[in-house]
């Protein structure tokens, strides 16, 4: 028998536009033991399930039907008090965001010892006996110490391990997980992944994974829901799911996933977004933006056909009492790629367009009545790039390395404390204001969140327009306006969407403004600091294909600002790996994603995770976090990390060893091999 | 003559900021959707409407002239005009501002409150209440025609109120069922059941009660003083309306002044940040250290001095008490402009981190073409819920300032100034109630639906109080 059964159960809140079904008719189970991840993308309704199995759900939000079954008993039936109970005892919850969701005034341990109490029944030095064991079983090194602690002292991944400490105490049945890593560093994102999966063996737990990442549900799943418009489209066993993803929905994910092989050929996108769900629909939900639709999924709502064996799909195109010449000839497999390895040929030499070198971004940490200085922040610590026209180099790291700053230093947005930046031949760093300016234009960037990165009070117009009249790059009112025009089209979007303003446009829209803004000025070398990162895959695939095209015709320079390896292996020429402040290794995409030589870049690459999990390639999993800039340790800044570090690492940081084709590595173990 | 006294220039600077601002904001579909959401609801619309009301008396008594004097022959000024200034409120109630009586009368009296002796006909003398001038002089026999005097004017006051009222909503309800070509009835059930985006049915009603109270009043004004007379037998209603004017002007124009500094100085120290933010935060830091009524005493008797010493510098009186009066507004103004402008830096500190600004630092756009165009629309729900919280502290902190004697000159008529007085009327046998119980009141509806406005504004523009009250909206419409 199952541990949690749900079925069909119905969500829905309460929006300004009328009631939104959130939730929708979704049924699966989770037996003990097992791990069932919901995929989807945002919007789609998987943590509103999430919430409606623990009843927490917002004040607008209602449960409008089903039964939810957590062995046997059914959890909407129960009063608030017995639910009470329920929670942290049989039904646990690890949220996505560690950094708020522990109470930062008291003690890690207070924390702790609070749900042993309510729900284990236990106080005073049992109490804490059982926290610290609880603190030593997540992996917390020191837990005595760390166990009087308070959540500002300790990491994201120390918190989130803190939050499965907590969701543990109870020993609860079902530990429900939504996006557990998402606010996570990869390579913290591979401890807790491990964690949570060591968990969940050795306690025979049942646990609900909730993610938008196929890479998780590959590593740490056993079976697959995957959601769409707050419907369950597809349920399958992970092996089955990942050999042959049957709904055209899942196809279409995995199709708009950047891998290596996809260089050079257009990503898949889906067209259209997502309807809704305040609507009532007709036919099936995925009709409008699906490339095998027909007639009847516009007008009748598919039910659930299996698909092969533990395999079921909620699509016309399985229907076996279907005629065949409509169905089985749709059937679309993953589609076909036309890989057409075309690289752009590597430029001359002579063309460099941004060369950096010996970069320094230092923030002064001040103290005392008279603010003096008593050390500093090394955000960026002596980093060297070159970048030609038309090419792009993706600067990677993990958060806190720096590699924003140093996207930031080279349009000199931020003054840096040495170095120089040479651009088309001009020393940034000692130019003056007027001329700076002049430069501009030539260089843009855009940014992370496309929510925060368009003035919420102007016009879509007006903010396309904003450099050209700052920069005076286009005179006269009509050719502006042509100019705006043009831009918008050229990046997808219909010019008489000028009069709107940012949020009647959704997040991938957004991000098109953004780039329509920054090329309004046509620069040469655009800056992109992760530019996808706050967007769902389809959507990101979408702004790639659209980065991709407008290098090819506009043969523009892209610095690429990123910590996801895959948008790399598909966008990037060169690569330049960052640790704390400091480039790592650099190189060709090619040689560094396929032949990593510094221990990190390995470390980081093995941590991502892959959608081919049973490939049986080990995981290096790092120990510990990144150290502070303001206190980097001595010596290579990542031999405390080290797998692989020997005693002259403590001592000095290695010099860079030239590898030949282009390919350089900070690392006292190439050092030797070439002396 | 019509006479433009300062306060009168800016209020109407103000009346056409206001409009101004109402043709910008018409333009503007974020701003509009606010507006929309204040006009949604019932209290905020009810409390304007009241508002509206105090306010038309304020304009009406912002309107001055100098009145021609050629019907008192010989007794002309140079130019012809009187040097008395008076405003069009005073025109209209005329009869109660001339209809002065000599010591005070309780509400509806006949007789004066206080024991005169009179010489009777025949010689001798004594000790009565005598009648008055004007309250009830048209009665014959007062002990007797008083009461159903009384109450023949209230009813038909009501009677008349009731009449305005209905054609008032007649005139509404008209209007509104041409525009949704609805009719007359289902109009009127739609207004009614307040299924309208706009709260016409809280309006209506406020509407309906400020008439059924100013009904009888204005009835009863004709032959009786309603709230009595003063010490020196002034009409009560009529120096608790002109009080309107002076709590109005010191609630608006203290933060027109108060404005400019708030908004450059808090913008300029959070987005300029180093040296300039230390001095900024420097001098309000300072002067909020210095106890404010100490600071405004000192200046406000500054101003008095100057004002004493040059007697030549105003032709009226009335432009002498006016020039106090502005002075106190700006003197206010300089010192309440602390509390804003620490909230718009911590504000600006958080918008200058904002991609946006990055992205205009980007264009090499200048730093006041930032401040102007991403970082100031981006702070004016601030300033305008700033402004209307103010508002009802500032109408008290004159009756607070006027009282201590350090507030409007001592022949404007205030809230304050009537309170003052009321101190020694209090203390007197048998006691005088209603000069302060009629300021009292007014005061207390002016500030009441003042604050009332002010939650429905900020309600509407801050953006976490309206995405809850919209998610209850919804969950209401829901169940």
């Amino acid at each position: 028998m199952s541990l949690l059964r749900v079925e069909s159960l119905q969500t829905s809140l309460a929006g300004a536009a009328g009631v939104v079904r959130a939730v929708d008719d979704v049924t699966f189970e989770v037996a003990a033991g097992e791990t069932f991840a919901l995929l989807g993308e945002s919007g789609c309704g998987k943590s509103m399930t999430a919430l409606s199995l623990m009843r927490l759900l917002p004040d607008a939000g209602s449960i409008v039907g089903g039964r939810v079954l957590l062995g046997g008993r059914d959890l909407l039936a129960l009063s608030e008090s017995e639910m009470r109970e329920v929670r942290g005892s049989e039904l646990a919850m690890i949220f996505q965001e560690p950094a708020t969701s522990l109470n930062p005034v008291l003690s890690v341990g207070e924390q702790i010892v609070e749900v042993l109490e309510r729900h284990a029944s236990i106080n005073g030095t049992a109490a804490r006996r059982r926290a610290l064991e609880l603190v030593a079983a997540v992996g917390i090194p020191d837990p005595e110490r760390r166990l009087d602690e308070y959540p500002f002292q300790l990491s994201g991944g120390m918190k989130q391990r803190v939050m499965i400490a907590m969701a543990l105490a109870g020993d609860p049945a079902l530990l429900i997980a939504d996006e557990p890593t998402t606010a996570l560093d990869v390579t913290i994102q591979a401890q807790v992944l491990e964690l949570l999966g060591q968990i969940q063996r050795s306690r025979g737990m049942g646990m609900l994974l909730i993610t938008h990442d196929l890479g998780i549900v590959s590593q740490l799943a056993q079976r697959v829901g995957v959601m769409y418009a707050g419907e369950l489209v597809e349920i399958a066993d992970r092996a089955a799911f990942f050999a042959s993803p049957k709904h055209p929905y899942s196809n279409k994910l995995f199709a708009a996933l950047p891998r290596p092989e996809r260089r050079g050929a257009m990503l898949e996108t889906i067209p259209g977004s997502v309807p809704p769900l305040s609507a009532m629909f007709a036919g099936c939900r995925f009709a409008e933006r699906c490339p095998s639709a027909w007639a009847r999924c516009r007008d009748e709502g598919p039910a659930w056909h299996t698909a092969g064996e533990s395999h079921a799909v909620r699509c016309h195109l399985f229907d076996p009492t279907a005629p065949d010449e409509e169905g089985s000839s749709r059937i679309t497999a993953a589609s076909p790629l036309q890989v057409t390895d075309k690289e752009t040929p590597p430029p001359q030499a002579d063309t460099s367009l941004l060369e950096v070198s010996d970069l320094k971004v230092h923030f002064p940490i001040r103290q005392g009545v008279f603010k003096r200085v008593v050390g500093q922040v090394k955000a960026v610590d002596g980093v060297s790039l070159r970048l030609t026209l038309g090419r792009t180099l993706a600067l990677v790291g993990e958060s806190g390395c720096g590699k924003t700053t140093v996207g930031k230093a080279i349009l000199q947005l931020l003054q840096p404390s040495g170095g120089n930046v040479r651009f088309a031949g001009e020393e940034l760093t000692s130019l003056s204001p007027a001329r700076l300016r002049a430069l501009r234009a030539d260089m843009q960037i855009v940014f992370q969140d496309p929510y925060g990165s368009l003035d919420p009070r102007m016009r879509v117009g007006d903010i396309i327009e904003e450099g050209m009249a700052a920069l005076g790059t286009a005179s006269g009112l009509a050719v502006r306006d042509r100019q705006i025009d043009e831009m918008m089209a050229r990046v997808g979007l219909s010019s008489e969407m000028r009069g709107r303003y940012p949020h009647e446009f959704s997040g991938g829209q957004r991000q098109r403004i953004a780039i329509a803004r920054a090329l309004a000025v046509a620069p040469r070398l655009l800056v992109c600091d992760e530019p996808t990162s706050a967007l769902d895959v389809s959507v990101q695939a979408q702004i790639l294909n659209l980065l991709k095209e407008l290098q090819a015709t506009l043969g523009l320079a892209y610095l690429f600002i990123t910590h996801n390896i895959g948008v790399v292996e598909y966008l990037a020429h060169e690569v330049a790996v960052m640790y704390l402040g400091r480039i790592v290794e650099r190189g060709g995409v090619r040689e560094i994603l396929n032949d990593p030589k510094h221990p990190y870049t390995e470390a980081l690459l093995s941590a991502v995770p892959r959608l081919d999990a049973d490939s049986g390639r080990p995981v290096i999993v790092l120990k510990g976090d990144m150290p502070s800039p303001a206190r980097p340790p001595a010596g290579c800044h990542f031999h405390p990390r080290c797998p692989r570090a020997m005693p002259q690492c403590s001592v000095g940081y290695p010099a860079e060893t030239q590898l030949g084709g282009g390919r350089s590595v900070c690392c006292y173990l190439y050092e030797q091999i070439r002396s | 003559m019509p006479i433009i006294l300062w306060t009168d220039a800016l209020v109407f600077l103000l009346v056409a900021c206001a409009i101004g601002a109402g043709f910008y904001v018409n333009r503007r579909e974020y701003l509009l959707a606010s507006w929309r959401r204040v006009g949604e609801s019932r209290a905020g619309m009810a409390s304007l409407t009241v508002l509206a009301a105090f306010i038309a008396v304020g304009l009406l008594d912002s309107l001055h002239y100098r009145p021609r004097l050629d019907d008192v022959p010989g007794r002309t000024t140079a130019n012809g005009y009187g040097s008395e200034v008076r405003s069009a409120l005073d025109a209209l109630l005329q009869p109660l501002r001339s209809g002065t009586e000599k010591t005070y009368s309780a509400p509806l009296a006949t007789h004066l409150y206080a024991k005169e002796t009179v010489e009777l006909p025949d010689g001798s003398q004594t000790r009565v209440f005598p009648r008055l001038q004007h309250g009830g002089a048209h009665l014959e026999n007062p002990e007797q025609d008083w009461g159903k005097d009384v109450a023949a004017r209230t009813v038909q006051g009501l009677a008349l109120a009731v009449l305005a009222a209905l054609t008032f909503s007649a005139i509404v309800v008209q209007a509104a069922a041409l525009r949704w070509g609805l009719g007359w009835q289902a109009t009127w059930r739609r207004i009614w059941r307040g299924e309208t985006q706009f709260a016409w049915n809280a309006v209506l009603a406020a509407l309906a009660v400020l008439m059924l109270l100013a009904g009888p009043v204005i009835s009863l004004a004709g032959g009786y003083h309603v709230f009595g007379t003063d010490k020196v037998g002034q009409d009560v209603l009529y120096l608790t309306l002109k009080s309107i004017r002076t709590g109005l002007v010191i609630g608006t124009i203290t933060t027109l002044s108060m404005l400019p500094f708030a908004v450059a100085l808090g913008i300029v120290a959070g987005y300029r940040g180093g040296w300039i933010d230390d001095l900024i935060q420097y001098l309000y830091t300072t002067l909020n250290s210095i106890p404010s009524v100490l600071l405004i005493a000192a200046s406000v008797l500054m101003v008095q001095v100057a004002i004493d010493t040059h007697p030549d510098w105003f032709a009226t009186a009335a432009q002498r008490a006016d020039a106090r009066l502005l002075a106190l507004c700006l003197i206010l103004g300089v010192t309440s402009w602390t509390g804003l402008c620490r909230l718009l830096r911590a504000e600006t500190l958080k918008l200058r981190e904002l991609e946006y600004v990055q992205a205009a630092q980007a264009f090499g756009a200048s730093a006041s073409r930032i401040m102007g165009r991403h970082i100031l629309p981006n702070v004016m729900h601030i300033v305008l819920i700033a402004v209307v919280m103010d508002f009802s502290g500032l109408v008290l902190a004159e009756a607070v300032l006027s009282y201590i004697g350090i507030g409007v000159d001592p022949s404007t008529i205030s809230f304050g100034t009537m309170i003052n007085t009321a101190r020694l009327e209090l203390a007197r046998e048998p006691v005088v109630w209603w000069s302060l119980i009629a300021a009292f009141a007014f005061m207390f509806v002016l500030v009441l639906a003042a604050n009332l406005f002010s939650d429905a504004v900020r309600d509407a523009f801050d953006p976490r109080v309206a995405g809850r009250r919209v998610a209850a909206v919804a969950q209401e419409k829901a169940a």
